[in-house]
């Protein structure tokens, strides 16, 4: 019988030039198993495609995993077009191989949380999990 | 301070995105603050064709989906899309993976596509497919299709959903026995083989044909003979003439009046499934503990299960 509760909500994408999908995919497969709706829209996405999709589905959370080095261009581009699409709640995190001192300068632009390569998915849903609960409702 | 439902509607009436896509998603957590909402949207909704599509998974029908939504641009029309995928029966999550079908759609403002997981429900569609339909109607989507999760044999809900329900089949999957069958492939309006640039799909054309025109309905000449056209996202074959069948599909069905018929279908069906959904809610928080006790007794073979569920029913009354 079907339930009746909300279910928090994830889009997930790979922005640019960037055919590096297993990891995604993991991330994908982990937070489906931890109980969320994942909207996975696959590889070579651009900014604007993200944002609209994810406005369109009203998700929670955007997850974009970048390996290609381009994150300090791509994260700026989407929280500008989240802004511009009044879409502000929703939380940005990032995943992928980046320097330290980038991870820091993309939380002080508005990125709600960095993973690195190294985070295990459990921490993965966590994160998501007390992010989206201290967001609140919306 | 979340916005409260009500304050959407004038938004959603006027085709502001964002408001609609957060009104469904409370439809679809089945909150009852939205209900006075959905309420007011429903009488402003019944004016969208509404086009369900279903196959096998892998058959191409959010692929096919992707070629007829532009199709239907081009004649001007809003397109609305939702796109049904399965939740995990153990996790309750889910993997939505149709908008990769239809990435290219994403630029076009015309266009408004939604993913929506089963939840449990059977049948090929979600709980709150037709709420989100009604919200699309509602704000001005002259045409909307419904995709199904990729149904086995017997995931006809569609049919009690859309005005036009059209089954893709792909080549290659099973014989002409497979086509006789009761189930998915009686119910289509339009049928379809998908991927027809492939050279096996002759054959499931042919099997498709020869099924419709066996048994006996067919002593009396059908008044909309069921069409099986093969198309091809791939090379663009066929679309065309898929846009014009659904257009007379549609027109067939407000020339004759069956219309109606099928818009009495389509609300019977909804008005059952809320009382389901409401009983069955009343009953597990009335009878919680006395269903654990029969689960027991029955799975001890001190009880029958449909004994059970008379006892469950005669205190639940």
């Amino acid at each position: 019988m079907s339930e009746t509760q909300s279910r928090t909500r994830v889009l997930i994408a790979k922005v640019g030039l960037d055919g590096h999908d297993r990891g995604v995919k993991i991330v994908a497969r982990c937070l489906r198993d931890a109980g969320m709706d994942v909207i996975y829209t696959g590889l070579h996405r651009t900014p604007e495609e993200v944002v609209t999709a994810a406005v369109q589905e009203d998700v929670d959370v955007i997850g974009i995993s970048i390996l290609s080095g381009a994150h300090m261009t791509i994260f700026p581009r989407v929280l500008e077009l989240l802004k511009e699409a009044g879409a502000d709640d929703i939380l940005l995190l990032g995943g992928g191989v980046m320097a330290d001192e980038d991870v820091v300068t993309l939380k002080e632009m508005g990125v709600a949380e960095i993973m690195l390569q190294d985070t295990p998915p459990e921490a993965i849903v966590k994160t998501v999990n007390d992010l989206v609960t201290q967001r609140g409702e919306r | 301070m979340p916005i409260a439902s009500i304050e959407l509607v004038e938004k959603i009436l006027a085709g502001e995105t964002h408001s609609i896509a957060r009104l469904i998603s409370r439809a679809e957590a089945g909150s009852q603050e939205c209900r006075e909402a959905m309420a007011k949207l429903y009488k402003h909704s019944g004016k969208t064709h509404i086009i369900g599509v279903t196959g096998v998974p892998g058959s191409g029908k959010s692929t096919l989906m992707k070629s007829l939504a532009e199709g239907f641009r081009h004649e001007g029309h809003k397109v609305g899309i939702i796109a049904v995928d399965p939740s995990s029966p153990f996790s309750g999550g889910a993997i939505l993976g149709d908008r990769i079908r239809m990435n290219e759609l994403t630029a076009d403002t015309g266009i408004f596509i939604r993913s929506m997981a089963t939840r449990g429900a059977l049948g090929g569609l979600a709980r709150a497919t037709l709420d989100a339909v009604d919200v699309l109607d509602a704000a001005g989507f002259d045409v909307v299709f419904i995709e199904t999760v990729g149904v086995g044999q017997d995931e006809v809900d569609i049919v009690q959903a859309a005005h036009t329900t059209m089954v893709v089949s792909a080549p290659g999957l099973g014989d002409e026995i497979q086509a006789i069958k009761a189930g998915v492939l009686e119910i289509a309006d339009i049928h379809t083989v998908s991927k027809c640039d492939r050279a096996d799909a002759n054959k499931t054309i042919t099997d498709l044909k020869q099924m419709l025109m066996l048994g006996l309905e067919h002593s009396e000449p059908k008044k909309w003979p069921v069409p099986v056209i093969g198309s091809s996202a791939h090379t663009g074959e066929g679309v065309d003439t898929l846009i014009k069948t659904i257009n007379q599909h549609y027109q067939y069905l407000n020339d004759s009046g069956e219309i109606a018929a099928k818009c009495e279908t389509i609300a019977r069906n909804r008005i059952i499934k809320y009382t389901e959904n409401i009983l069955y809610k009343q009953f597990t928080e009335r009878c919680n503990e006395l269903f654990q006790e029969v689960i027991t007794r029955v799975t001890n073979r001190e009880e029958d299960p449909h004994s059970a569920a008379e006892t469950l029913l005669t205190t639940f009354k």
